[in-house]
């Protein structure tokens, strides 16, 4: 250990200290946690928060109530954990009005935890199942994710009194070479969507001339469906901040930037707090922890465009012209910011270092596969059950990841498709369940890893549709700059607009698959390259709902209002229920001479309320798809009465 | 003296200034590249037309030529299948949005568009795409200028030289398929700051900037 920072572990042995009495102070009485994230926030965290604290003060009872991240249990929001003499620590989910004070006054004052309302406890004991005890808890591994919901993330000592600032410390005693050559033989790699080794990125700009140097935090996260990156800012937001400073220290870097988008005001909140917290104890500014290493940083927030978190759009925009990519080479490592070499991560990736630098390459590469080595974190969206928040190794199986972790689809339906990898990711059909989730693999099966979304598909999701929603959203944000992505892609939308309504044409299928060549081998930068993914890839594995919708205007999963009518199943009917026709905005439905309920086609406007009205027992609106199939079940119905009458 | 290296260009061996880009040494030496958005003053290309893909020898994928620095050795082709093909669909998409109508145009016979279609054997009117007709406003407001948008195909050089020489009246305005080249805050150009020099018309490689 060299001499001058000796001085810097013993301040931050003191930093410890005080953070450690801060920490154990909490557990002098009940502790009782609320996520309230953006998620728990949605699902009314903040409202539990004021009920729990009011039940306290009602009943005078003495507890410690923290606002903290998110556990990645989303589902389950709002969520709370009560830590109290006596019993272990449990984890409550779906804690709605009413439900906190009442947990909290019977768990206080009776000493009855209230287990029906428990979602598992945290730790080992003989009561009650912890989440190591499901599927989901057997797959997860929590290195990222792991403080997060645990930790009050506007609180530093709670970052540091489980962990955190040691692998800066240790930092400061290597040199630049000794910290990026861990990295390098940790594997890590990019978690922003391209998975680029970090540890060749930052050789780079450590190797690249020039004594001024920056990092940048790529925290736009633009991807629609995609929270981890947000999560894990307003969860703990020091991990990135320590992952920065270790970047930096080890391509000599004395700025950083924190890129993050407007539209997160809690992350922005909670990392600046956090950067300023740090700094008051010393962590970032001059000096760090009375070291010869300075370093500080800056937010800067981003307009909020999808294609500003392309690193040189990213960087174009910061100096303040429009976020537009540019040709590179030269690579940002090289030359960035104001033509400095500049290292960008994404946040995650960023999240992971402190974790390698305290624990080793080894450890890290032992996690995962060869070369993916870590875990990976998905945002579960769409109709899976337990939406949310998952870290599970890198090799995990889709299988694996949907249906033990997410536990299956929801509501009893069947499983269609995954879509995985943000707008530009690509749908893999079941038969794809066995993929491993690693950046090779997925890229293989024809989707890609991206930043880490994923949106589960049922059997009523057209494919047809999901690919024009997701290029909708890509030919929206393209910057419009290079030919192929601006008018292949609304080329290739109006397309897709077409089939979706019927008007499909048999060669449509073939002009899709050339366009959609053309803007991957033809586009400037990776927005137009992945673009078309969605499509080919549902090309790839779902070509007959494309057929189906060309050659017989019919939709399969019966998604595409254009290509399906609404109908009364006469046989099902019962006769005087009436349900439908008060939910019918358009008094569509009446009676016919049976006095049946039967929807006029002219005046339908394909509401679903009829549908959903409807009594479960009945069932008698359906679907139909293609939409003439009506005028057939009409003459069905007048025949068998014919018969029927005629007997 | 300059040093020079040595590149072969579709079997001919050519000399060229070590870091030039190819585009330049190929249209130098009278090797016609498709190109529109280049400009030699640029350090840094646009590479935003992508028309002027070449094949490298030793890469998998087609390169554009003005982000190519010359090499020692460097092998090209500027023709192959590969290369051919993404030309001519990227010519059509650009074909695709473009008012086309050459025998009332200023730049008919003068056209970069004509030019690389003649070139390149491909058709000026999309074989396989509907033509997408912006249908924008053509602006005659300028004293001297007529600019029709509609026939525009982004290529920037316009924005370049008003910069330089002109009033830095010109730049590009809004996102995807909505880009287009018009004056700060979208003012015709009779009422801006033009000072009607004349320098976008005469980089315009097409006729959507006219003298009148
Ligand atoms: C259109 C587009 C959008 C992107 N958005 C993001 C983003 O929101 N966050 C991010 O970290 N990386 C994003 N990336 C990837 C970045 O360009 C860059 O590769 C990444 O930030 C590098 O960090 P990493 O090596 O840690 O992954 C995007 C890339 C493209 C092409
Ligand atoms: S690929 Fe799309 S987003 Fe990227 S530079 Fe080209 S037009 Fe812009
Ligand atoms: S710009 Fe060229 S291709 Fe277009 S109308 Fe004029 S002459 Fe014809
Ligand atoms: S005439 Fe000159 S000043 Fe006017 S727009 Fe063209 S280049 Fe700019
Ligand atoms: S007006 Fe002419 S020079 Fe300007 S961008 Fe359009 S095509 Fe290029
Ligand atoms: S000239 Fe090379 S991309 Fe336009």
């Amino acid at each position: 250990m060299s001499n001058h920072n000796a001085a810097a572990a013993a301040a931050f042995a003191k930093l410890q200290e005080e953070a450690q009495k801060d920490w154990d102070r909490l557990r002098e009485k009940p502790l009782i946690l609320i996520g309230a994230a953006t998620c728990g926030r949605a699902a009314g965290a903040l409202n539990l928060l004021e009920e729990v604290k009011n039940e306290l003060a009602e009943l005078k009872l003495d507890a410690n109530v923290l606002e903290v991240g998110c556990m990645g249990h989303c589902y389950a929001e709002p969520i709370m954990v009560i830590y109290n003499e006596g019993f272990p620590a449990i984890c409550y989910g779906y804690v709605t009005e009413g439900v906190g004070a009442r947990i909290v006054r019977d768990y206080l004052t009776e000493g009855d935890p209230g287990i029906e309302f428990a979602l598992a406890a945290l730790e080992p004991n003989d009561m009650f199942p912890t989440f190591a005890d499901f599927p989901r808890g057997i797959h997860e591994n929590k290195i990222v994710l792991e403080q997060c919901g645990f930790i009050d993330p506007q609180n530093i000592d709670h970052y540091i009194a489980t962990g955190g600032y040691v692998a800066l410390t240790r930092a400061l005693d290597m040199t630049s070479q000794e910290i990026v050559t861990t990295i390098k033989e940790s594997g890590l790699r990019g978690r922003g969507g391209a998975g680029f080794p970090t540890g060749i990125k930052w050789q780079t700009c450590l190797d690249a001339p020039g004594t001024t140097k920056y990092v940048i935090c790529n925290a736009d996260e633009g991807d629609p469906g995609a929270f981890m990156d947000r999560t894990i800012l307003e969860s703990n937001p020091h991990l990135m901040i320590e992952g920065l400073a270790i970047a930096a220290r080890a391509v000599g870097a004395t700025k950083g930037y924190v890129y993050i988008r407007a539209e997160y005001p809690l992350a922005v909140e909670r990392v600046a707090l956090a950067i300023e917290q740090a700094r008051s104890k010393g962590l970032l500014g001059d000096n760090i922890l009375g070291s010869d290493y300075s370093f500080d940083i800056e937010i800067f927030q981003g307009s909020g465009a999808f294609v500003c978190g392309e690193e040189s759009a990213l960087i174009a925009s910061m100096e303040g012209e429009p976020g537009i990519p540019r040709h590179r080479p030269p690579f940002p490592a090289q030359s960035g910011l104001w033509g400095r070499p500049t290292v960008i991560n994404n946040v995650k990736s960023l999240s992971y270092v402190p974790h390698i630098i305290k624990n080793g390459a080894a450890w890290f590469t032992g996690i995962g596969s060869e070369k993916n080595p870590g875990t990976a974190i998905f945002a579960l969206a769409g109709k899976v059950v337990n939406t949310g928040l998952a870290e599970v190794p890198m090799s995990t199986t889709l299988n694996e990841l949907i249906n033990d972790v997410g536990s299956g689809i929801a509501g009893g339906k069947k499983f269609k498709a995954v879509q995985i990898g943000g707008p530009s990711g690509g749908c893999l059909p079941e038969s794809a369940m066995d993929t491993p989730i690693d950046f090779d693999s997925l890229t293989r099966a024809g989707a890609m890893m991206g930043s880490g979304g994923m949106v589960v598909l049922d059997e009523d999701d057209c494919m047809v549709e999901i690919a024009r929603f997701f290029l909708d959203f890509t030919q929206q944000e393209s910057c419009g700059k290079c030919t192929f992505c601006r008018l292949g892609t609304k080329h290739m939308l109006d397309i897709l607009e077409r089939i979706t309504k019927g008007q499909g044409k048999p060669e449509d299928i073939d002009t899709l698959t050339q366009l959609a060549a053309k803007v991957k081998a033809g586009s400037l930068c990776s927005l137009g390259k992945t673009a078309p993914n969605p499509v080919l890839s549902t090309i790839k594995y779902f070509r007959d709902e494309y057929e189906a919708h060309i050659n017989e205007g019919r939709c399969p999963s019966k998604m595409c209002k254009d290509l399906i009518a609404y109908y009364i199943l006469p046989e099902k009917c019962e006769r005087s229920c009436d349900a439908c026709v008060g939910s019918c905005p358009v008094e569509a439905i009446g009676d016919n001479e049976d006095r049946i309920k039967v929807i006029d086609q002219e005046k339908c406007v394909k509401c679903d309320s009829c549908m959903v009205a409807c009594p479960p027992q009945y069932k008698a609106v359906v679907k139909l798809s293609p939409p003439h199939l009506v005028e057939e079940k009409d003459r069905e119905y007048r025949e068998g009465k014919q018969k029927w009458q005629k007997q | 003296m300059a040093e020079t290296v040595t590149i072969t260009i579709d079997d001919r061996q050519i000399q060229a200034a070590p870091g030039e880009m190819l585009l330049w040494a190929a249209l130098d030496n009278d090797i016609y590249i498709p190109h529109l958005c280049a400009s030699r003053e640029e350090a840094h290309p646009t590479a935003s037309c992508r028309l002027c893909f070449v094949e490298v020898e030793g890469r998998p994928a087609p390169v554009p030529a003005c982000t190519l620095p010359v090499t020692e050795g460097l092998v090209v082709k500027t023709r192959s299948p590969q290369v051919d093909s993404l030309v001519a669909m990227g010519f059509e998409l650009l074909m695709s949005n473009h008012r086309l109508d050459c025998k009332n145009c200023s730049a008919n016979g003068n056209c970069e568009l004509q030019r690389i279609a003649k070139a390149r054997k491909l058709r000026l009117k999309p074989k396989n795409l509907p033509v997408l007709d912006k249908n924008l406003p053509v602006d005659d407001s300028a004293a001297n200028i007529v600019y029709d948008p509609n026939k525009c195909v982004l290529c920037g050089q316009c924005v370049r030289a008003c910069r330089k020489s002109g009033n830095g009246t010109l730049g590009f305005a809004r996102r995807g398929y909505l880009r287009v080249v018009t004056t700060f805050g979208g003012v015709p150009l009779g009422e801006s700051n033009c000072t009607n020099c004349g320098a976008c018309v005469k980089v315009c490689p097409v006729g959507a900037l006219a003298q009148k």
